[in-house]
């Protein structure tokens, strides 16, 4: 067996080659540790790998004797995890310098979860410093080259997340999606990538950057693993008072098949304005064409706020940001400037020195909003805006159930092409800004390639209907049938 | 030097007594507990973990709040006060901002004999902060640690109106504050353990109708040193204003042992604490049902309790406040009366001799080794006359240092009594027939006679007899004597 004989496994094809002792979890572990040796030069996807625990783990699986009907759901599955959310003896560096000795003392929930499941943790993957980006240009620890374009981003903030499942250095992977961390690398990479209803998973162990809008969701490179990781992370979790009380999800909730083409889709205007790159809109009106030859109703809508959505976003995020980036004090955990100084020089040091430029412009910009004399300018008007774009999204679907729209307005663009200019970055999340500021889950899957760059297409959904989403999602991915991304070794600098 | 207008408003900061911290599962029993004992990811402030409100602490707050006849907003919403500190592992604490669950109630106590009343602004919860440790003598100090253990503990803010006059008054509203949250058991109110704070804000005017400068005095770790810390800023800011000098807004540490307020400099600037909602925890209504159960459960409270018992009980008001200060104190006298209905007795037990033992061991008396049957068993035989006071008040001691049962340490002290008065009828009159001068003494009026009569019965008893019953026998028999020798009536 070698990586490429694995490039269309699926979650339950890997399970029923485990169960037909076809190959074992430690041959696959030890597969995919050989995928990352071969790419990772290139890619630089992964912070930390343990493939030390990875194989011990894997030799476990083996020596327990499951029976065949009680398989656990992600047996011997290998799954690579963003370094924000806490796994036990791991690293959980949030790409940040000021958490580089970090190491996470226990489990998230949904690492507990997986765990249960019966994952392989290879490692945790390379993401913007605190999840602020869109390009993963952000880390502390340089930057992840996109697998389909080692000149470009693969998008950001769980740019490693996205590229390793893209480049097959892992089947899957998790992230989490504050204004698009999720959907918009998933996007850029080729893949599928879910951003829950906020509350559907819960965020304990996640490190926070923005409370009311962090979720965590599963990077994969087809739907129905998607469908198998969000059934594991998913449900109400004790520890989480945001985590709604809701019963996590099954494939169960996903509409019969002959129910499919019933369901009703919107065209939101305000997603298809000049600022798109016109492959992109091409390309999804080809979609929304297809499925109107296939007999869907489809509907145009409007979601007037649309436009503020980017601007509240930035005041809400950054308000709550500047606040859960607080503790990275030097006190207690994490990088702390050494040396002989008063409490509040070592505050000030160690802040300056710990953490990156976008992250320090961040924390600025929310301690503004929040600051007195300020709070009723910029905050409270920003909940308000916030409100007003979630009510655009219940209004609309009040007459459709799916909302279609870009992923993006841009094709992965190269590195530093935004870097220099903050808005020019913010705007790549302008499309899966709203949603998230509405709370509402949002999928991104690949529709086509540009030349060999990937389009992103967004589905997204009333909160908690993720079971029309992901059937929808899941019914479109059969009917486009985009080829999965396998990217080679680059041939090496000199021998360009 | 002209009048001057003293105002006062007290902060106080009570530790509520839930089995877990406010926001996580930790304990909260951390007095005397191994530094960085109880502690977990959420109330250590570490990436990724996340609070959960206590609901036990917050039916303690509204227990508190209703309690002080508070308006109860049941909507919680939970705001983050940002501010930096070492002990402040978030770098922010979970308070409550323009929602606090209590509004707008009083409080009655009696200052100096008077029934007062002060108003309270506002009750509301928050998570305390950890401690700092600092090594060695030297200040600053070499090296400094934290212990997170107190950190996350529930805390209720109670904050007064202005409506205080006097350092006395400032004491005697804290002692009343104190007893009512012993009283309804939402803390124990111990200021020298820390499980009891107050900041005190300090006004001193020259007219009635306006307020003075604001001074915030801190540091006060005793009822006494509040007062005194109070009279210190009186005295101050007279002497201030008397020699016409300014007096500006600043808070001020007490220092116990050189017993004087210190401007705590550097700290002036008004901080910004950026509160807004904590979107960790949603916003959350309590219950009607839940109320309405707080409501009916909330027990008597130590003024209506001192005007039962003097009216009951018959108690005069000192005695009566004396026992309802501490609500165990209270139950165990009721416990008492209920085995003796002798109120006005036992009562005066209870404040001298109880108290005095318990004061001596540095005990209350829920920690003591007496229980109400145990001292009733003596007391029933002090009200028998078996044993003398006397008597009685060593054998108490005794048995609050061994908890040993009343008549265990009468049978180990040697102590027994005679007490059947026949035999000792027989035993008196033969000691009068022994001893006619002494009669004659007594009958002509030398009182001493009489205790030398009831020596030599206790001498013939071995000690045995109750000097009670003895003396009354022979008062008894003596008058029978005197009507028999003593002056005639004229024919």
């Amino acid at each position: 067996m070698n990586i490429a004989d694995l490039r269309h496994y699926s979650i339950e094809e890997y399970k029923k080659a485990y169960r037909s002792k076809e190959f074992t979890p430690t041959a696959v572990t030890r597969v995919f540790f050989d995928r990352i040796r071969e790419l990772e030069g290139d890619i630089h996807a992964f912070l930390a790998i343990d493939e030390e625990g990875a194989m011990k783990r894997a030799r476990e699986l083996e020596e327990k004797k499951i029976s065949d009907t009680d398989f656990p759901p992600l047996y011997g599955i290998p799954i690579a995890v963003k370094d924000n959310i806490c796994v036990k003896g791991l690293q959980a560096t949030c790409g940040s310098r000021i958490l580089r000795n970090f190491v996470a003392p226990y489990d998230a929930t949904v690492v507990e979860k997986l765990k249960k499941a019966g994952v392989i943790i290879l490692g945790k993957t390379n993401m913007d410093e605190f999840a602020m980006g869109s390009s993963t240009e952000n880390s502390g620890y340089g930057p992840t080259r996109n697998p389909l374009d080692r000149e470009r981003v693969p998008g950001g903030s769980s740019g490693g997340s996205a590229a390793c499942v893209a480049a097959l250095e892992a089947p899957l992977s998790l992230g989490s999606d504050t204004g698009g961390s999720v959907r918009q690398p998933a996007a850029f990479c080729g893949i599928v990538g879910l951003r829950p209803t906020y509350g559907r998973v819960s965020r304990y162990g996640l490190v926070s950057f923005a409370s009311s809008l962090d979720q965590i969701g599963p990077l994969t490179r087809t739907v129905d693993d998607c469908i198998t990781l969000f059934e594991v992370i998913s449900g109400q979790d004790e520890r989480d008072s945001t985590c709604a009380p809701y019963p996590p999800f099954s494939r169960n909730d996903i509409p019969k098949d002959e129910e499919i083409p019933k369901i009703r889709i919107g065209i939101p205007n305000e997603y298809f304005t000049p600022g798109v790159d016109p492959a992109i809109s091409g390309r999804i009106r080809e979609v929304i064409d297809l499925l109107v030859n296939k007999g869907f109703p489809v509907i145009n809508v409007s979601l007037p706020h649309t436009d503020f959505g980017l601007e509240s976003y930035y005041i809400v995020a950054l308000a709550e940001a500047s606040s859960n980036l607080a503790r990275y004090d030097g006190v207690l955990y994490g990088f702390r400037k050494e040396g002989s100084f008063t409490l509040q020089e070592m505050y000030t040091r160690t802040r300056t020195e710990g953490f990156g430029k976008e992250v320090l412009r961040r924390i600025v910009l929310g301690t503004y909003s929040l600051s007195s004399g300020y709070y009723d300018e910029y905050y409270l008007k920003g909940m308000k805006v916030r409100t007003l774009v979630r009510k655009d999204f219940e209004a609309s679907f009040q007459n459709c159930d799916l909302l279609l729209t870009p992923v993006t307005p841009c094709l992965p663009f190269r590195f530093g092409e935004r870097s220099r200019d903050p808005y020019q970055m913010y705007l790549a999340d302008v499309f899966t800004i709203p949603s998230a500021m509405a709370g509402i889950p949002g999928i991104s899957l690949n529709c086509g390639y540009q030349d060999h760059l990937p389009i992103g297409l967004q589905i997204l959904s009333a909160p908690f209907a993720e079971g029309k989403l992901l059937g929808f999602a899941r019914y479109l991915e059969k009917l486009l049938s985009i080829p999965l991304p396998f990217p080679e070794k680059m041939p090496r600098k000199e021998s360009l | 030097m002209e009048k001057c207008y003293l105002t006062i408003g007290l902060e106080v900061h009570c530790q509520l007594l839930t089995k877990a911290k406010m926001f996580c599962r930790c304990g909260t029993d951390y007095i005397g507990k191994e530094p960085n004992s109880l502690v977990c990811p959420v109330c250590m402030g570490l990436p990724g973990s996340l609070p959960v409100m206590n609901r036990k602490a917050m039916e303690l707050a509204i227990r508190t709040a209703m309690t002080l006849h508070c308006e109860i907003l049941p909507r919680v919403i939970f705001h983050r006060k940002n501010y930096f500190y070492p002990d402040l592992p978030k770098g922010y604490q979970i308070s409550q901002f323009d929602f606090p669950i209590g509004i707008n109630g009083t409080l009655e106590f009696m200052g100096q004999g008077e029934k007062k009343k002060v108003r309270i602004k506002r009750v509301h919860v928050e998570e305390d902060a950890g401690k700092l440790v600092h090594e060695g003598l030297n200040i600053p100090s070499e090296c400094s640690g934290v212990d997170f253990n107190r950190c996350g503990i529930p805390l209720v803010e109670i904050v007064t109106e202005p409506d205080l006059h006097s350092p006395e008054d400032a004491r005697d509203y804290l002692t009343m504050l104190r007893s009512i949250v012993r009283y309804i058991g939402v803390s124990d109110g111990n200021m020298e353990e820390g499980s009891l704070r107050c900041d005190a804000n300090i006004s001193l005017s020259l007219t009635e109708k306006t307020m003075g400068v604001k001074v915030e005095v801190k540091n006060m770790n005793s009822f006494r040193s509040v007062y005194h810390a109070l009279e210190f800023e009186l005295s101050r800011q007279q002497k201030c204003l008397a020699e016409g000098k300014k007096l500006f807004p600043e808070t001020r540490h007490w220092d116990e042992t050189r017993g004087v307020t210190v401007s705590s400099r550097g700290k002036e600037e008004a901080q910004d604490y950026r509160y807004f909602p904590d979107p960790d925890l949603l916003p959350h209504t309590i219950e009607q049902v839940i109320l309405n159960d707080i409501q009916s459960n909330l027990p008597e409270l130590p003024l209506e309790k001192k005007e039962r018992f003097m009216f009951d009980y018959e108690l005069t008001e000192t005695e009566a406040n004396v026992l309802v200060q501490d609500c165990s104190l209270a139950n165990f006298f009721e416990s008492c009366i209920k085995e003796l209905n002798k109120p006005k007795f036992i009562a005066n037990w209870v404040i001298t001799e109880v108290l005095k033992n318990l004061n001596d061991l540095r005990q209350d008396i829920q920690h003591s080794k007496i229980t109400p049957a145990a001292l009733m068993d003596l007391l029933k035989m002090v009200d028998r006359k078996e044993i003398s006071g006397t008597i009685a008040k060593s054998v108490l001691e005794d048995m609050f240092q061994s908890g040993a049962k009343a008549k265990d340490v009468i049978a180990k002290k040697g102590i027994s009594f005679m007490s059947n008065e026949k035999e000792l009828e027989k035993i008196v009159h033969q000691i009068i027939e022994q001893n006619p001068q002494s009669i004659a003494d007594y009958l002509s009026g030398k009182e001493k006679a009489l205790h030398f009569l009831i020596g030599q019965v206790m001498k013939v008893t071995r000690g045995q007899a109750s000097p009670e019953i003895v003396k009354n026998i022979l008062n008894k028999e003596l008058s029978a004597e005197r009507s028999l020798c003593g002056p005639r009536e004229p024919f």
